[in-house]
């Protein structure tokens, strides 16, 4: 690509991104504004980490074998295949015979 | 009065700490003249709990894939393996995408250590520092020339997933009932526009793009790289997540 057409063709992608971008501003701008010092509700909710809220620690450490109990994730609707090998790969979780430190 | 127990070496500690089936250290006492007994192993039971919360907290979207047990077994090994090198308990868990890798139970989970690396890039961006977006008339008032050997100054929060695993699709699946993850390579942008962390989907070609950008190349240089490696990269869409993430601080333009 000659140096005149790269230089124009960047030139229409900022063009296109920030008139896309302006239109879009101001319903964002509500929308934060909703929200302002508070983090949206669901998928955020755990954002700042660990360490941020002050969880009691009067429960037990359990570690039993808990591979039967993964049906609550959602693993099982992943089915990916592998990239190297090609083998098909199931995403599901099954419980497995493994050691796990057992609580004393 | 009571001998005073002999002190306790801190490996010694910190050993016993780690191993649920430990005995209570030699010499530990309980302030009263007296062995600490049951008192120890409340203590190293609170540190388990403690850093499997913190496990739990920290990896969301883990924890949405796997399930809250699943992801507390995996805890329990981590925990004693890995335990926090620094008392900032927000940083937790930086070990655990390398310890997935060889975590031979879900190995056939390959996709897995990615998805602890978005929520640790998700859990970084939260806490990085503050920056005010570039306003886009300055970008919008350039002539063609100063846009294509401006250098784009990236956000703090800005982070960037290269993963050859439909990444983006499992995070939607996770968090918000997407379809069933489709196979192939997805580059996810992870920037922060207001007060938390989002996650975007990159085009083609936009992670070399902003790779170039981050090394402080010009736009048309950044333009090229992300053209050798697809033939048509969207720039406009690219730019337009840059714009919409509050991902440009700053622009560096041309003398």
């Amino acid at each position: 690509m000659s140096t005149i057409l790269k230089t124009a063709a960047i030139a229409g992608a900022f063009a296109t991104a920030l008139a896309a971008h302006a239109t879009s501003a101001s319903a964002d701008e509500m929308a934060q504004e909703k929200c302002f010092g508070v983090s949206l509700a669901g998928e955020n909710d755990c954002a700042a980490g660990p360490g941020t809220t002050c969880a009691g620690t009067s429960k037990v450490d359990y570690q039993g074998n808990a591979w039967t109990l993964v049906d609550a994730g959602k693993c099982a609707m992943i089915e990916l295949p592998a990239m190297a090998d090609g083998t098909a790969r199931m995403g599901s979780l099954e419980p497995l015979e493994r050691d796990l430190p057992m609580d004393s | 009065m009571n001998p005073r127990p002999s002190p306790v070496a801190q490996a010694t500690f910190r050993e016993a700490l780690l191993r649920p089936d430990a005995a209570v250290p030699e010499g530990l006492g309980d302030g009263h003249g007296g062995p600490a007994g049951r008192r120890f192993a409340v203590y190293r039971n609170n540190v388990a709990v403690g850093l499997t919360d913190a496990v739990l907290e920290g990896f969301p979207t883990l924890r949405a894939l796997l399930g809250e047990e699943a992801l507390r077994a995996i805890a329990a090994p981590f925990l004693r393996a890995h335990p926090p090198s620094s008392p900032l308990m927000f940083r937790y868990g930086a070990a655990l995408p390398a310890f997935l890798d060889d975590f031979a139970p879900l190995a056939h989970l390959e996709y897995l250590p990615d998805v602890a690396r978005l929520d640790l890039a998700l859990r970084a961006a939260y806490h990085a520092a503050d920056a005010t977006p570039l306003d886009p008339a300055r970008l919008s008032e350039l002539p063609p020339e100063a846009l294509a050997g401006a250098r784009l100054t990236l956000a703090p929060a800005l982070r960037l997933l290269r993963s050859p695993w439909p990444l983006y699709q499992i995070w939607q699946l996770a968090h918000h009932d997407g379809p069933p993850p489709q196979a192939r390579a997805e580059d996810l942008l992870i920037a922060r526009p207001a007060f938390d962390p989002q996650v975007y989907l990159l085009p083609p070609g936009g992670a070399v793009f902003l790779q170039a950008l981050a090394r402080g190349a010009p736009t048309a240089e950044a333009a090229e790289a992300a053209s050798a490696e697809t033939p048509t990269p969207d720039l406009s869409a690219i730019l337009g997540l840059l714009l919409q993430g509050g991902a440009l601080t700053d622009m560096e333009l041309p003398r």
